[in-house]
């Protein structure tokens, strides 16, 4: 019977405790970050979303080979001898058309391993962490700026000049068999009228 | 209300019509607000924010998901009864929209001035159960059926305690018509029935704790009828899904929900109809002091309306305070605490009456 009591009066009480400290929470301030209106900061070296300033790029293709996922392709152009192609921001000369420069952000595991190697600090991770697509080729982001009809004109550029030389050095190999043949012979001709 | 209508109108049936809506315009708009300020009492409980993007702090928050319930489809199972399956939603609603038919919400709005009020409101309640029942049953739902189930178990046992309780103040204040329990609290706030009503004598002094214990008693219990945490185990979400709704989606689960938040005020008001004054200010009415009639009305509106959203306000403050009780819980609570304690209050408020 007086367990009876004690239950009753337990009951009421501890119901009464819970309301207390449930009412004190109703004036506390609220712990939520509004999100896409606020957002955390974030650390100072995060590593998100990659960024590649392509007018420093020299196409050197050491993030390429960096990268455990494979997740960036690289093509370069060399440039004909005529064009000038600039430097880079920390005075290194640049050589190569970049005709091709995609990064599969998909692939991406965020190791920051292609930073490193880069000798122009062209390619860097940006704070960037909202980028999500309903297609998944909307995450391949191609950073090169050459258009395909202009990295076509790069590449026959190329294969002409490579073409050119190529015949320059046919024509001059053949040249020179000729003048050898030409030797030859005369040395020939004189061995032949040395004999007689 | 009806008298005053049918003069206006001049036909009994049209001012009839007219004093049945007049509830509905209220529900709506209270559901509404009573939905948001659930989520926002909830939010802040647990140190969150709650609704805050659609409008100011997310004030049209609930409008919004009306309109969405409203275009939703309604998905009817194949397997189904259809029959009951369709009538359920709008027998749970009209339970708890009868019992806003005798709600004295001002000394003249009121739908019907009936002698029998309590009853009436005790009985048209039952109606909830048949139709949750419906629900449950015509789902084919295993889970609808559990939920439906323990929802008769609840509400059924629950309903002793209730029922006693208005008793005693029944037998206290030797009417049952709620307008005349509210007419006869008025004043001030120590002439309520949980002060022992307007007498001053020994019987206030003696019976003023026996009806806090009864208030106490029917707060409880009212809470369970209207299947409120800490007991909502007919719509249990992390056991039984939703309970006898399951099934149901659109238009028809918005009648339930409907019904629910009903409910809610609906015995939040009962409990302050019969103990808390009613309509009744606590310290008497600026109108009279200032001799306009129709300011009085509005106060005893506002009196009536604060005083049953306080009472809801403490419906949530306890959902988001207690965890769901067990079964066996529910029903030690109801039949080893609950109704002796009623029983044995409803004996000493008799006689002290009888002194």
């Amino acid at each position: 019977m007086r367990q009876y009591f004690i239950n009753t009066w337990e009951g009421i009480w501890t119901v009464l405790v819970g309301m207390r400290i449930t009412f004190g929470h109703l004036f506390t301030p609220a712990v939520t970050i509004q999100y896409p209106d606020v957002k955390v900061p974030l650390p100072e070296r995060v590593r998100n979303r990659l960024y590649v300033n392509i007018d420093d790029c020299i196409g050197c293709d050491q993030c390429s080979r960096a990268c455990p996922v494979n997740c960036i392709e690289i093509e370069t152009v060399k440039s004909l001898p005529t064009e000038d192609l600039g430097t880079t921001s920390n005075g290194k000369k640049k050589a190569l058309w970049v005709t091709k420069f995609d990064i599969d952000i998909a692939k991406c595991c965020y190791c920051q391993l292609c930073v490193f190697p880069c000798p122009t600090d062209c390619i860097y991770m940006t704070d960037v962490y909202e980028f999500s697509e309903y297609d998944r080729n909307d995450l391949i982001y191609n950073f090169s700026t050459l258009k395909p009809e202009e990295s076509a004109e790069k590449k026959a550029n190329f294969e002409k000049l490579r073409l050119e030389k190529e015949a320059q050095k046919l024509a001059a190999a053949k040249a020179k068999e000729e003048a050898d043949a030409k030797k030859a012979a005369e040395i020939k001709k004189e061995d032949s009228s040395k004999t007689e | 209300m009806f008298d005053a209508l049918s003069e206006l109108f001049g036909s009994p049936i049209i001012a009839a019509f007219v004093s049945a809506i007049v509830p509905l315009v209220f529900i709506v708009p209270f559901v509404i607000i009573a939905v948001y300020m659930e989520r926002k009492v909830a939010g802040h409980m647990q140190d969150r924010l709650g609704p805050m993007r659609v409008g100011y702090h997310g004030i049209l928050q609930t409008v919004a998901d009306f309109f969405k319930l409203l275009q939703k489809e309604d998905i009817t199972a194949s397997s189904i009864d259809k029959r009951f399956f369709n009538v359920a939603p709008f027998l749970v609603f009209a339970g708890s929209y009868a019992v806003y038919a005798a709600l004295p919400f001002t000394s003249s709005m009121l739908g019907s001035k009936i002698d029998i009020g309590l009853f009436f409101i005790v009985a048209a309640s039952g109606l909830v159960v048949a139709g949750i029942l419906m629900a449950g049953w015509s789902s084919n739902n295993k889970y609808s059926l559990y939920g439906a189930l323990r929802s008769a178990a609840q509400i059924v046992s629950y309903e002793i305690p209730t029922i006693i309780v208005i008793l005693s103040v029944v037998m206290f204040t030797r009417t049952l018509s709620l307008a005349e329990m509210s007419e006869m609290q008025t004043a001030y706030f120590w002439n309520w029935n949980i002060f022992g009503g307007a007498e001053w004598n020994l019987t206030k002094l003696l019976i003023t704790p026996f009806m806090m214990i009864a208030f106490l008693i029917f707060y409880i219990s009212s809470l369970a009828e209207v299947n409120r945490t800490p007991f909502d185990m007919p719509e249990a979400e992390s056991e039984l899904v939703a309970g006898y709704h399951t099934e149901y989606s659109g238009i028809k689960f918005s009648m339930f929900f409907l019904a629910e938040y009903a409910n809610m005020f609906a015995v939040s008001a009962i409990a302050v109809a019969i103990f808390l004054g009613g309509y009744q200010s606590p310290f008497g009415y600026v109108g009279n002091l200032i001799g306009a009639e129709w300011l009085v009305q509005v106060e005893q509106l506002f009196w009536f309306i604060s005083k049953g959203m306080f009472f809801v306000f403490v419906q949530m403050w306890l959902r988001w305070t207690l965890p769901r009780v067990r079964v066996d819980q529910l029903m030690t609570i109801c039949w080893k605490y609950l109704i002796p304690y009623s029983f044995v209050n409803l004996i000493i408020i008799g006689i002290i009456t009888l002194i």
